[in-house]
C-alpha cells in the first residue's frame, strides 16, 4: 500500500464495550444504528445503559454498512443479531438497515440521544454531521420542539472539514488544536462554497500564510456559517454539540465564542461514566437515541 | 480607432483588440498563479496578433473576477455589462444570455440596443459553475471535452440528488460503484448544472433568442441539457470565451 497517498481526512474508527455490564443479565437489549452519509454508528443498550458501540465510515451501500458497524460494536461480546429485542435505524440510510424493526428520523434520535448524553437541561442541540448540520430545540424529555437544517451545501459540515484536512495535509483530528497555534486570529475564509474556499485557501498558502493560520481562518468560517443557522433558532441553554465536528475544538470554541454561550461539558451526563474515564464519542448521539427509542417501543409492544 | 478589452477570469485571461469595430487580435492565457503576469501576457499576445504595440491603443478596460490584477487597464466594467455589449456585437438578436465561466454563472436579459435589462448571478456556489463539471469529469475519470460525447451515448436518465459540488462528488462515486453507466452519469452531471443555470434564467425571464457564452458554452452536452430541459434553441457564438473581452473593448471605444 506504499503507493497510496495518505488520507488526511480519514478519522479513526473506534469501538468500546462497557466492562461493567453483562448483557446476558439485561432485561432489554436494544440496538440503534445510525447510517449517516459519511459515518455509521451502532450502539447496543442494555436496560437503557450504554453497553457497547462501534463507529465507522459509511461504505458504498447502507445495508452492508449497518451490518459492518453492528459486527464492530459487538466484537468480543458474544452478542449476535438474534439477541437483539428491538433495533431502530436512523440517519440517511435508516430504511436500509436489514435487521431494523423501525426507522426513526435522525432529528428525533439526535434529540433523544443528546438528552441522554448531556442531561434533561439541554434545550438546544447542534448536530454537525458529515453532510448536514442541524440546529434542534428540545424539551426536558428530549422531544423535538423545532429544528432547522442545512443539507444542501458542504459548508459547515464534516465533509467540508475533510476537504480542508486533505488540502493542507493535516490529519483531521489535529485540525482543531493546530488552528489555535496561529500567531493571530485571521479573518474567516470569505468564500462560502467549499470548492471556492479551497482555491481561496490555496491562494493564502501561496501568499505565505502558515497552515495554522489557514486552518484558523477556515474553522472560523465554519463557525460563522453555523452561527447563522443557530441565530435563526434562538439558542437557549443548555447548549450541546453532537456529531463529528463536536470533537474539533477549533470549530466548537469559535462557535461558542461568537454565540456567547458555552457548550455543555464534553462528558456523559452520567457523572459516574466520566469518573471511570469511559470514552466519550459525540458521534454516537443519534445511535444512542435510536437504541433508546428501541427500548421504549419494545416495552410498549410487550405490555 | 483601436481599443482593447481584457477579461480576467478565475481560470483564464482573455484579451481582444478592436480596430474600427472589428476584432484585430485576440489571445487567451491561463490565469495560473500569477493573474497579473497572465493579463500582461494575454494583452501582449493579442497586440502581437493585431500587429500593433501598446502605444497604438487608445484605451484599454478590464472586466472579470481578477480585474484588480490588471495593472495596465485604465478602467473597468462589470461582467454583465461586458456580456451585453459583446453579445450585441456578435449576435444582435439575442435577448437572453447565459454565461458560465469557471467560478460563476449568470443569466443576462438585454434589449435591442445591447443594454442590460435584468440579470441574475451566482458566484457563491460551485454547483452552478464550470468548476463543478471539471471536478465531476475528474471523478468520472474523463475529460470535460468528452462529456458531450458521453451525453449523446446516454440511454437512461438518472437523477443526482446532491446540489453541492462536494456532495455530488461522493454521490458520483456511489453511482460508479452501483454500476451506473458512465454516459448516464455524464448526462446526470450536465443536467444538474443545466438546472442551476435554468433557475437563474427563470429569474430574469427567458426571451428568444437565447445564446450561451463563457467556457461552458463550448460544452455541447451542457448546451443540449439546457435545450432539452427548456425545449428551446440556444445559439453559441463562434468564440464564446471572447465575447466579454470584445464587449469590454467596445465599451472602451464608446467612452
Amino acid at each position: 500500500m506504499a503507493d497510496q497517498k495518505q488520507e488526511f481526512w480519514r478519522w479513526p474508527e473506534s469501538r468500546w464495550t462497557n466492562p461493567e455490564i453483562d448483557w446476558n443479565k439485561g432485561k432489554t437489549v436494544t440496538c440503534g444504528i445510525d447510517v449517516g452519509s459519511v459515518s455509521t454508528q451502532g450502539v447496543i443498550m442494555v436496560d437503557g445503559e450504554l453497553y457497547c458501540y462501534g463507529n465507522m465510515r459509511t461504505g458504498f451501500n447502507s445495508p452492508d454498512s449497518a451490518i459492518n458497524v453492528f459486527n464492530k460494536a459487538v466484537e468480543g461480546t458474544g452478542l449476535t443479531l438474534k439477541d437483539l429485542q428491538f433495533t431502530v435505524g436512523t440517519g440517511y440510510g435508516r430504511i436500509n438497515v436489514p435487521f431494523g424493526n423501525r426507522a426513526i428520523t435522525e432529528i428525533a434520535c439526535h434529540a433523544r440521544g443528546a438528552n441522554w448524553m448531556y442531561g434533561p437541561s439541554v434545550r438546544t442541540v447542534l448536530d454537525m454531521g458529515g453532510q448536514d448540520c442541524k440546529a434542534i430545540k428540545i424539551d426536558e424529555k428530549g422531544k423535538v420542539v423545532a429544528f432547522l437544517m442545512n443539507d444542501n451545501c458542504a459548508a459547515g459540515t464534516g465533509r467540508g472539514m475533510e476537504v480542508f484536512a486533505d488540502l493542507l495535509g493535516v490529519p483531521i483530528q489535529d485540525v482543531g488544536s493546530m488552528s489555535f497555534r496561529a500567531a493571530e486570529e485571521p479573518p474567516p475564509v470569505s468564500s462560502t462554497c467549499v470548492v471556492f474556499a479551497k482555491s481561496e485557501a490555496a491562494g493564502l498558502l501561496r501568499a505565505g500564510w502558515p497552515k495554522e493560520k489557514v486552518l484558523a481562518a477556515y474553522c472560523s468560517a465554519m463557525a460563522h456559517r453555523v452561527f447563522s443557522l443557530l441565530e435563526k433558532v434562538n439558542v437557549e441553554r443548555e447548549f450541546a454539540i453532537t456529531g463529528g465536528i463536536a470533537k474539533n475544538q477549533g470549530v466548537v470554541k469559535r462557535i461558542t465564542k461568537q454565540l456567547g454561550i458555552e457548550a455543555c461539558e464534553t462528558e456523559w451526563y452520567n457523572k459516574a461514566y466520566a469518573d471511570k474515564e469511559f470514552p466519550f464519542d459525540t458521534q454516537i448521539a443519534g445511535a444512542i437515541g435510536a437504541a433508546l427509542f428501541g427500548k421504549a417501543l419494545f416495552e410498549k409492544g410487550r405490555k | 480607432m483601436i481599443t482593447a478589452g481584457i477579461d480576467s477570469g478565475a481560470k483564464n485571461v482573455k484579451a481582444v483588440i478592436m480596430k474600427d469595430g472589428k476584432i484585430a487580435g485576440k489571445a487567451m492565457i491561463p490565469a495560473g498563479l500569477d493573474a497579473k503576469a497572465a493579463a500582461n501576457q494575454a494583452y501582449d499576445e493579442a497586440l502581437k496578433a493585431a500587429g500593433i504595440t501598446r502605444k497604438d491603443v487608445r484605451k484599454v478596460l478590464v472586466t472579470g473576477a481578477g480585474r484588480n490584477d490588471c495593472d495596465f487597464a485604465q478602467g473597468e466594467i462589470t461582467e454583465v455589462g461586458a456580456a451585453a455589449k459583446g453579445m450585441h456585437f456578435f449576435m444582435p438578436n439575442v435577448r437572453t444570455i447565459i454565461s458560465v465561466g469557471a467560478e460563476e454563472g449568470s443569466a443576462v436579459k438585454v434589449n435591442e440596443k445591447g443594454n442590460v435589462v435584468d440579470f441574475a448571478i451566482n458566484e457563491k456556489c460551485a454547483a452552478g459553475a464550470g468548476t463543478f463539471v471539471e471536478a465531476m469529469a475528474r471523478a468520472l475519470e474523463t475529460q470535460v471535452e468528452k462529456m458531450a460525447e458521453l451525453y449523446d451515448q446516454s440511454t437512461k436518465e438518472i437523477d443526482m440528488n446532491a446540489q453541492c459540488a462536494v456532495f455530488a462528488e461522493s454521490e458520483l462515486v456511489s453511482l460508479i460503484h452501483s454500476q451506473a453507466a458512465r454516459p448516464d452519469i455524464a448526462r446526470a452531471i450536465l443536467t444538474a448544472i443545466a438546472d442551476r443555470i435554468i433557475s437563474l434564467m427563470r429569474r430574469v425571464g427567458i426571451e428568444n433568442d437565447v445564446a450561451a457564452i463563457g467556457g461552458m458554452a463550448l460544452n455541447g452536452g451542457f448546451i443540449k441539457a439546457v435545450e432539452k430541459e427548456l425545449n428551446i434553441r440556444i445559439a453559441v457564438p463562434g468564440e464564446p470565451v471572447f465575447v466579454n473581452a470584445a464587449g469590454v473593448a467596445i465599451a472602451a471605444a464608446e467612452e
